[in-house]
This record gives structure tokens, sequence and C-alpha cells, in this order.
């Protein structure tokens, strides 16, 4: 039996009211009423496809190893360095593991997962998306940013592979030049009824056909909400019970692109009892159909973000257009000189120091046991300072508490106060941190915190993103 | 066995100009301002001066690098000039210098100055500095407002405090210091403000608001030291000597192992342990007659209270609001104003505070003068409360 072993979800804090883009937009805009319902997702400054997939991943792995790791997005912060490769450096996984970035169409998340699975790849998927829109487009109000990871194996099996395939259609209905920021596309309604209605069911028919099972026994149909009860339609056309269709989850968090499928996979198995099939289906210039059955073997994982239903539990949701348009680069703001600070990173000090800085591994002292950040030739501790006798020690997953905080309404932060201070992990070691996802009050001395990967700074000279870990408060009940 | 600085070298001359936002003037002008100050003062002439010291914080804004600004701007006859910056202690690391030189007998008068032109950047307050190359790639990206900030919620948390207490007894320190700084003519900021004011200041980092912070000043300070038989020589009588002079440095400790908090200074501990031993003071609140610290925000200046066992641990706030420090208090601190109005001007500042103690132990301070005054502390502290260079230094008359 192979099949998918483990999953993790990232679903970013941050969420806007739709009805702030009518409020904002409506004057010229006003079809967007139909739109101005529900929340989307949106990534904070220092998150992007490679850090909400390092979330979603670590949330999979639970703690695991693997040996492959394949990253699919659209909205990928390199072109030309392996993203993917960030993350594997953020997870830990050594030099051993095989990259890929999978990329190129919005399912290039269920192809990823389908190559992996027709090749029993035991590694991680994972699949992340933040793309930009334009102001007062439908983009703007239907798009969400997200991230979906999946680890494959052969034992202890979450839901079983029972077959797939892929259905390549060069058939455009948006596209996103290489060198452009954002989609342009083409009338809906033909869109609609000449490519998701034509060409969902041939690849959902033929997948169910080679996984032996009928379309009247599935039990979650999932279906990015591409347009409009899209699933549905698609469903009865196909004969799949109207129950079985999937919450698109577009009124929540929006549509993910190429994550999409892939978190509504991830939601199916946070719900699914024993024996459920699941037909899983992506759509892009063709499109990939997945047909799973579910174990009942029980999911412990997720590390510190739990599903998608403890990530929905969380959040901060804007009621005014103004922080989303600054944090999603759709309005260039007056920053301040402080923002012109250069921020040219060294690229041989990244590389020698690329275990500190991407995989948080600091020292631990053989003479005397104190853990330490960063690792040095001396050890730190007064009474020890021995030297060259540190091992790494990888503080990413472990648990802290503040030391020391402030909020600094004076630096140059793109979403102020920036928030830091010196954090204590509780095994030992401490870090001068930045917090992340912080709100008023949550911080003071002692407070519990957990370390994500972020953006640390942007350097928008050289298109350069510099990565490092934050502390986040570890709140009650979700994120 | 080192026997230390104490009576070894006199001070014989110092200056210090008006601190401000001097917008006619560049670093040179200032420079040169203080040192004819100083020179006029000491009865030398330039062709006397052995050796210089300079101190700047952020000479790439102003005059680069090297000890050439100083010596072509005061046309210093080839002698050996040497700049050095260790944070916002420079000018006392200036001091140093001088006064090592002196002692070890290289040379019978030597030079620091220190000085910084800060107002030709274009915002207000500090500008962040590089911070080399690995730490940039991993350190957030803080202020000295924010890194500072972080004493007060530790320090609150340690001894149990209220956060509207301990904001009452912060901006008891801004309040004293702007009325110190009113009285002084050569101040940046005259202007004597409320606790209110100070209360309900904008928020610059939590909790420090706008009045918490010190002013971002231009402005230049210098000495001239010289041996005790050449001050004589030059009929000083009862001339100024340094009784001690130490500094201490972080090691990683406090940022990377477990045991600080986060309340208070650890280096300034040791360094005033050690000035303390050096200049053999051993009960420094009876013993001081004033203090002049590194107010850079209002709660160092309380936390460094405790630091430099002028007030008991967790005592800081009483004494501060009891008036222990203000000018007509037992102890008073800052009585030229401080850091918070004199001004910032970095590399300046650990000359500006021996400066003021010079000023008091000649009596001539005037309306500012306390009476008896004998022995005089300069605390100079720069970097973060997580990693610093903090000196000190006692400052008394020769044979006292």
């Amino acid at each position: 039996m192979f099949g998918i072993t483990g999953f993790g979800v990232h679903v970013p804090r941050l969420r806007l009211d739709r009805r702030a883009l009518l409020d904002q937009h409506g004057w010229s805009h006003p079809g967007l009423k139909a739109l101005a319902k529900g929340q989307r997702s949106f990534a904070d400054w220092d998150e992007d496809s490679v850090t909400m997939a390092v979330a979603a991943a670590r949330g999979a792995l639970n703690g695991r190893s693997v040996t492959a790791v394949t990253l699919a997005s659209t909205s990928l912060p390199f072109a030309d360095r392996q993203n993917a490769g960030i993350v594997a450096a953020a997870l830990g996984l050594g030099e051993g593991v095989a990259t890929l970035d999978a990329t190129g169409s919005l399912r290039a998340g269920t192809s990823a997962l389908l190559v992996a699975l027709r090749g029993r790849t035991a590694g991680l998927v994972v699949a992340a998306e933040s793309r930009r829109t334009k102001p007062a487009s439908p983009q703007e109000a239907k798009y969400g940013d997200a991230a979906a990871a999946f680890t494959l194996g052969a034992g202890d099996v979450l839901a079983e592979f029972l077959g797939g395939v892929s259905l390549s259609v060069d058939f455009v209905d948006h596209y996103r030049a290489s060198d452009a920021a954002h989609d342009y596309g083409w009338e809906d309604r033909w869109v609609r009824d000449e490519g998701w209605l034509a060409i969902v069911p041939r690849a959902a028919r033929s997948a169910l056909e080679e996984a032996g099972v009928a379309a009247a026994d599935v039990a979650h149909f999932i279906l990015p909400p591409g347009q409009p009860r899209i699933a549905a339609t698609a469903a009865e056309r196909l004969g799949i019970p109207p129950a079985a269709v999937r919450d698109g989850l577009d009124t929540r968090i929006g549509d993910s692109g190429a994550a999409h499928a892939p978190l509504m996979l991830a939601h199916a198995l946070e719900q699914a009892k024993a024996g459920d099939l699941i037909l899983a289906v992506g759509f892009g210039q063709g499109a990939d159909a997945l047909v799973f059955r579910a174990t009942g073997h029980p999911w412990q994982g997720a590390g510190g973000e739990g599903g998608i239903e403890a990530a929905l539990a969380g959040g901060r949701v804007e009621s005014g257009y103004g922080r989303f348009a600054a944090l999603t680069g759709s309005v260039e703001r007056d920053e301040g000189m402080r923002a012109e600070l250069d921020l040219q990173t060294p690229l041989t000090v990244l590389y020698r120091k690329r275990d500190m800085l991407l995989g948080l591994v600091g020292g631990r002292c053989a003479a005397c046991g104190t853990r330490q950040f960063p690792k040095a030739r001396v050890c730190v501790n007064p009474d020890c300072n021995a030297w060259d006798a540190q091992e790494d020690v990888r503080l990413a997953d472990d648990p802290a508490r503040v030391v020391t905080w402030t909020a600094d309404h004076l630096t140059y932060c793109p979403s102020p106060p920036a928030h830091y201070g010196l954090i204590q992990f509780e095994a030992g070691g401490r870090l001068l941190a930045g917090y992340a996802d912080v709100e008023p009050g949550d911080l003071s001395v002692g407070a519990p915190l957990r370390m994500v990967f972020r953006v640390k700074d942007h350097d928008p000279r050289r298109n350069f993103r510099r990565y490092f870990w934050k502390a986040a408060p570890v709140r009650g009940g979700g994120l | 066995m080192a026997t230390g600085i104490r009576d070894r070298v006199a001070i014989v001359g110092m200056g210090c100009t008006r601190f401000g936002e001097r917008w006619t003037d560049g670093a040179e002008d200032l420079m040169a301002e203080a040192y004819a100050e100083a020179l006029a003062d000491s009865g030398l002439e330039t062709k006397d001066i052995q050796a210089a010291w300079l101190a700047t914080a952020n000479e790439d804004l102003h005059v680069g690098r090297s000890g050439i600004p100083l010596a072509t701007t005061l046309r210093l006859p080839r002698i050996p000039v040497t700049r050095v910056e260790n944070f916002c202690a420079s000018g006392t690391e200036a001091l140093r210098g001088a006064v090592y030189a002196v002692a070890a007998g290289a040379c019978d008068v030597a030079l620091a100055l220190g000085v910084e032109k800060l107002k030709d950047t274009g915002y207000g307050g500090l500008p962040q500095r590089s911070r080399g190359a690995l730490n940039a790639l991993w350190w957030p990206s803080y202020t000295a407002p924010g890194s500072f900030a972080q004493l007060a919620e530790a320090y609150r948390a340690r001894h149990g405090l209220s956060r509207v207490d301990l904001k009452r007894a912060m901006a008891h320190v801004s309040v004293k210091s702007h009325a110190n700084g009113a009285r002084n003519p050569k101040a940046h900021l005259r202007k004597p403000i409320t606790e209110q004011a100070v209360l309900d200041a904008p928020m610059v980092a939590d909790p420090l608001g706008l009045f918490d912070c010190c002013g971002v000043s231009d402005g230049a300070a210098c000495a001239i030291v010289t041996t005790p038989e050449i001050a004589r020589g030059l009929g000083k009588r009862g001339a100024v000597s340094v009784k001690a002079l130490q500094l201490a440095v972080s090691n990683g400790e406090e940022m990377g192992f477990g045991r600080w908090d986060g309340s208070h200074v650890a280096t300034a501990r040791v360094a005033a342990a050690r000035a303390y031993a050096e200049a053999g003071v051993a009960d420094p609140r009876r013993e001081l007659s004033l203090t002049e610290v590194h107010d850079c925000f209002s709660v160092t200046e309380l936390v460094t209270m405790e630091d430099l066992g002028l007030s008991p641990e967790g005592g800081a706030v009483r004494d501060v609001l009891d008036g222990v420090f203000d000018a007509d208090g037992a102890l008073p601190c800052q009585i030229d104003g401080g850091l918070k109005c004199f001004g910032h001007p970095i590399g300046a500042s650990g000359l500006r505070m021996v400066y003021e103690l010079y000023l008091q132990l000649l009596g001539r301070a005037g309306p500012r003068q306390r009476a008896d005054v004998r022995l005089g502390l300069t605390h100079n502290l720069g970097g973060a409360p997580h990693q610093n260079v903090c000196s000190v230094a006692i400052i008394g008359r020769l044979g006292e």
C-alpha cells in the first residue's frame, strides 16, 4: 500500500474582509459587490511561497525526515535559485535530499503529487501560493494565500493512492508571463464551458476508471473554486453525490492557485473516515485527477500549526484595505529614509553560514553541554570556555520563551512596529530574535514561543530576499 | 602588579561646544571650537601636544575615517593621532588612550577629542550603522531605543512592578534632566517639561516614549591631559585628576548564555566595581558628589543607578521618585542635563560628561554649581543592553 503518510497546511494569519474591496473600489467597480463576501487570506510582508511551504512541510514531516522534496507553485520567489532547495535547507534535510521546483501551471501541486505517487517516491510534496493581484481586479477578491504539504510512503498510510491521470491541454483561460506581476484572463463563461466543464470530467472519469471505482461511491470530491459553483456542477455531470462536494474554502481563504487542490485534499484527510473514497482534481492547461481511499489511520501530526480548521480558527481580520494593499505590494508607500538602508547580502557569508541561517543550527558544547547560538569556536559558558568542542544542534523545532521584548516604531519595518527581543529555548540556548505574527498583548516576559521561518529582509535593489527564523507567540486554539 | 591610573594624570584643559542642531557648522568647526576652549584653558600651545586620540562613532556621516581629520583640522605637527570607536563609549575611549599614554610616560601632553555631526542625515533619530556581514543576516534590525526598551519590561518582570509605576519613575528621570538642561547654556534641549507630557508623548519603542529618549545632537568635547608635575608647573592648583578609568566589554554571555535576565547591564557592574577599586571608593553613594551617567534613555539611567551601586537592587524607582538624583538631591545625576538634554553627539559624550565634572570640581559650573564637589563619576555605555561596551571613570582633584 502506497499513499499519503502525513499532511500539513499553512494559512497566513492575515485575512481580508472582502467588503473592504467593495468599500475601496466600489465607486469604479460596482460589480465587486458579487464578490464582497467572506474573507481571503494574505501573506504578511515576511511570508512568501517558500516560507509558507516550510511551515506546511514542518506539519507534514512532524519531526520525520525525507530524501525528496518537490515544491509546487506559480509564485516562487526565485526564477533561478532552486526554491525547493531553500525549503529543504530550512527543514534541515541535509544535502542528500533530491529537490525540485514544479511550476508553470495552477495544477503544479496535483501534478507534483501525481508524479511522486506514480513513481512511489517516498518524499515530501509541498504546494504554496501567494499571487499578486491588481487593485480592483476580481482576482484581488478571489485569490488567497496558503500552502499544503504531504509526505508519501508505504507505511502507516493515511490515504492509499488508487490511481490518477494527467491531461495536458493548452487551454489558455489565463496566463502570466515570466516577467509579469499579474494574470491576464479571458471571459469566464467560455472558461467554464470549454475549460473546466469540458476537461475536468474527462480527467476525473479516466482516473476513476483507472482506480476501478465508481463516481457514485466518491465521498470527497475536490475541485478548486476556479469558477462559481464549479465543483457542484462538475459533480453532477460526473454522477458524484452532491454531499461529496468539498467546501472550496473560497469564503474563508480564497483560491490559493497551485496550492488549492492540495489544501482541499489536506482538509478532506482531516475529516475523512476509514474507507472514504477521495477524488482530487487540479485544473490548469489540462487537469490532473487523483483517487485515494482513506485508511482511518490516525494522524497526530501537523506540528505547531494544526490542520485547516485550527488555522482558520486563528487569524487577524482586516476590515480596511490599507494594510492589505501595502503588504501585498499593491500600492507604493512612503516608507521613509530608514528604508533606504543598503541590504546587499554577501553570498559568500550566506553560503558559509547556511546551516546557521537557513536551518537555525547552533552549537552544543560537548564539554559542558551548553547549547548556544551561533555555534562558536569558544564556548559561551563562562565556567567552561572550551575551545572547538561544539557539535551541531538544530534549534528550529524547540519551544522557547520571551526574555525581553519591545515594539519598535523607529526602525524600518514594512509592517510597523517591529517586535524583537531576546528569547530563551527551553532546552537551553538563546537568540536575539525578531517576533512574527504578534498582536498587542501577545508578548510578556516568559510567554511561550515557537520558531517560524520567514523573510528577514527584502533587498529591492537586487531583487534578493534574506530568510531567517523568527519567534511567534504560541496562542491557545489555533495560530 | 598593575597600580592603576589614580592621580597619575591631570586634566589641565577642557572644552565643549554648545550641543544641538548646529546647522551652520561641520564636524571640523565643532572640533576647532572645543579645542580652542581647551587650549586656552590649559595655558599650553598646539606644539606641546605630543599625541592625540579622536573619537567618532558615525564618522561615515562626517569626517570619514582615521586620525587624519583631527590632525588636519587642528594642524597638529605630524604627531601620532589615532581614531577610536567603541560605540557610544567612544569619547571615554579617546580619553583612555590619552591618559594611558601620559601615565605610561610615552608622552607629556596628550589630547582626547570626541566629535559627532549627526544632523546631516536628513531624518530624526540615530542612523542605523552597519553591524557586520554575518550579524546583518540574522540580527533583528534593532534601533537604540528598541534595544534599551528591552530593559524596561525585563526590569519590571524581575521586580514585580506595575507598568504605571515604572513609567512614572522613568518620567521623573526625564523631567529632572529637562530641568537641569534648562539651566545649561550649552545644552541642546532647554525647555522644562512635565511628567504628564512625558507620559502622553508618542511611543518610540514600547514602553519608551519620545521624552524617554535623549537628543540627537551635533557637538564636540575635548580634554588635554598631562603629568601631575607639568600640571603644577602650569600653575594649576587643585588640578583635576583621573582617579579611575575602566572599561568592560560584553563577551557574548548576556546574549548567548542562559543567566542574564535582561533587567540590568552586566558590564556596568563589572566596570563600576573595578573603578571603585582603582579609585579607592568604598561607599559610592556617600563618597561620590555627583554622577554623569549614560542616560541614552530614561530607563537606562534608572537601571544604571543600581548597576553602579548607588541604589539597592530594585530600589532605583523609589530613589528616583524621592528625588535623590535631582539637582538638589543627595547625589545629583546629570546636573548638566545629561545625554537627555545636553545632547548626545556620540563621540563627544564621554568627554562631555568629564567636562561637567571638571567644571564642578573647579567651581566653574555657574548657576548649577554644587557645593563641596569632591569626587564625580562618569558612566558611558555603548551598544545595547544585551551586548555593549561600558566605561566608568572617577574624577577628583590631585592629592585629595
